[in-house]
């Protein structure tokens, strides 16, 4: 393990370009070892192209990057050797058996065949694929695909693992397997680091969080840290009627006396408050008008609010943008 | 949270936490393997992918035999006067031609690889980098050989007598794996640079086809106008030709043997190390 204050990941103005886009345009990063370390935005932020610099598979156009102490473009070999990657699309060999993919990468480390297969073995029933251990992986759900993704990357324990979006696509008790997995390797000691576009996620699992808009990081701290500097909590209500909408927010504008924000689903609205008093207050109002409410909260702001205060711009915005990787 | 200790047929199973655990926990990594034994693991995965796709030992199998007992009972007759004088000449070209074309499959398979991300993973690992290339090579020794095989067994069966006997049999299948190598580097070059395996093969098509019937393969170019002939003259494919054509009939060609020698050495000279520029830059 690395000694305390030592950092897993230390970037200066890490800079790609393709073409004409500054597909990551000075990333500063200081990552601790130990832990998840959350790094958040949208699609084509730049997330897939850092990751793929700091785990040696793209050299940078600009700045430097350190991981676990060494330089990733002068001293690559030494990098690979502990650090591995799950990238966003499943590596793996699809005609291939799940147990043949393990075995392979068994090998490629240095395993003898026996070992290989024990070892193999041994983390497809850790990561519940025995059943499945025969079968080609073109016939792998995606959940299990993942997990055996996931499998390949820890073949041989790493000190650092790079989980590219990790549980995209996939359905929510898939995506729980996989955050149990990534709970269990930091418990471990090995330290993740985890884009995601999901907001919630890095809620979840990351003790810190870079936000990355346009290929920079716009933010960085603890989620706690970074809704705090959104300022205040919010109070969520949700309308049994949408097309009461407007009138709610008409009746909760007099109440709290600030701008009310209209979410994405069509029967809900939400405000910057944290005033309980005042909350009572605008929800007497809203039953006093005969709008009926179906459920409503006041908590800290979510990370989406977070995103949006602080880029202008709600996280799922660019969605339909492809990644300029690759 | 429900917890599930035995889980349905078909559907994912629980992940148990102990196990994970377990799985988990540090232990003593192997020593770092050398080339060779990383080359032949990336060559057993070769071997792996024909036994899971035997559907592309179609290429290996059935085209070269297809080819020999087409050309053979097509032209025979009207080029050599019998079938069975025409497949002493044509055999040695068909094996040729059989390897031959089947070495872009090299370069459909690495592109394939690419672009399913599995490569990543593979560029991403603590080994020797050129051992992924060289693995592959060596899966390809096991087509290469296959299809050699079945081409020589089916003449022998319709009458093919070479005169330089097993030695020269073994001889000339041996330079004709040697050009087939230098000849794959092409395609591995290819494979990185085109963007799906399918232009890929349109690509080395345009390549092939000329380059193994424009050749002494199907007949001799003395009745060809003489500007094809001049052209059929210098295709190192007619070079491979003759100079396997010699090695099995006992009489050997020097300078085609030499050209055909010094061809994959050539080839293997340029495209190894552009190869190798593009395998670590590749985005």
């Amino acid at each position: 393990m690395s000694e305390p204050g030592s950092f897993a990941i230390e970037t200066t103005g890490l800079v790609k370009v393709f073409g004409t886009t500054r597909a990551v345009d000075g990333v500063d990063l200081r990552i601790r070892a130990g832990g998840v370390y959350g790094v958040l935005g949208p699609n084509g932020a730049g997330k897939t192209t850092t990751i793929r610099m700091l785990a040696t598979l793209l050299r940078p156009d600009g700045g430097t990057a350190r991981v676990l102490g060494h330089d990733v473009v002068r001293e690559a070999d030494m990098v690979r050797e502990r650090v591995s990657l799950t990238g966003q699309f499943a590596s793996l060999d699809e005609d291939f058996t799940g147990k043949e993919n393990l075995v392979l990468l068994g090998m490629l480390y240095g395993y003898a065949r026996r070992d290989a297969n024990a070892r193999a073995d041994e983390l497809l029933a850790a990561f519940g694929l025995e059943d499945a251990a025969d079968r080609q992986v073109k016939h792998y759900s995606g959940g299990m695909r993942r997990r055996l993704d996931i499998a390949a990357s820890i073949v041989v324990t790493p000190d650092l693992i790079f989980l590219d979006e990790p549980t995209t696509g996939l359905d929510p008790r898939s995506r729980n397997q996989v955050w149990d997995i990534v709970r269990a390797l930091v418990a471990d000691g090995t330290t993740v680091l985890l884009t995601t576009q999901y907001l919630d996620e890095a809620d979840q699992l990351a003790d810190r969080l870079a936000i990355i808009d346009h290929g920079r990081v716009i933010a960085e701290g603890t989620p706690g840290e970074l809704k705090a500097s959104v300022g205040s909590g919010a109070l969520h209500v949700r309308l049994r009627d949408p097309e009461q909408r407007m009138e709610a927010e008409r009746a909760l504008a007099d109440a709290l006396n600030i701008p009310i924000a209209l979410d994405s689903d069509p029967a809900a609205l939400s405000a910057r408050v944290n005033d309980a008093e005042l909350v009572a207050h605008a929800l007497s109002s809203l039953s006093q008008s005969g709008i009926e409410v179906t459920n409503f909260a006041l908590g800290q702001p979510s990370l989406d609010e977070v995103f949006l205060a602080l880029t202008g711009h709600p996280a799922e915005e660019e969605t339909t943008q492809e990644e300029p990787v690759a | 949270m429900t917890t599930r200790t035995t889980s349905l047929p078909g559907t994912p199973d629980a992940i148990s936490e102990d196990r994970l655990r377990t799985a988990l926990s540090p232990r003593a990594r192997p020593a770092k393997p050398g080339p060779v034994a990383v080359s032949l693991t990336f060559g057993w995965r070769a071997l792996l992918k024909i036994k899971h796709v035997p559907e592309q030992l179609m290429d290996v199998t059935v085209f070269p035999i297809m080819f020999t007992l087409m050309f053979t009972y097509l032209f025979g007759g009207a080029i050599a006067g019998s079938t069975s004088a025409y497949l002493q000449y044509l055999l040695p070209g068909v094996l040729v031609q059989g390897v031959i074309i089947i070495t872009m499959y090299t370069g459909m398979t690495l592109n394939d690889d690419i672009q399913k991300g599995v490569f990543d993973r593979f560029r991403s690992l603590p080994v020797w980098r050129p051992a992924f290339l060289v693995g592959a090579l060596l899966g390809d020794t096991a087509r290469f050989g296959l299809a050699s095989a079945i081409i020589i067994g089916l003449g022998l069966i319709l009458g093919f007598r070479p005169d330089g006997g097993a030695s020269g049999l073994v001889l000339g299948t041996l330079v004709v794996l040697a050009f087939a190598f230098g000849l794959s580097w092409i395609w591995i070059t290819l494979g990185f640079i085109m963007r799906t395996p399918q232009s890929l093969m349109a690509a080395s098509m345009m390549v092939m086809f000329p380059l193994t019937f424009v050749s002494n393969i199907f007949v001799q170019p003395e009745t060809m106008p003489s500007w094809l002939e001049a052209f059929v003259n210098v295709n190192p494919v007619s070079q491979l030709a003759t100079a396997v054509r010699g090695l099995m009939h006992g009489d050997i060609e020097t300078t085609a043997l030499t050209v055909s020698l010094l061809s994959p050495v050539g080839l293997t000279a340029i495209f190894a190390p552009i190869t190798m520029y593009l395998y670590r830059n590749k985005k």
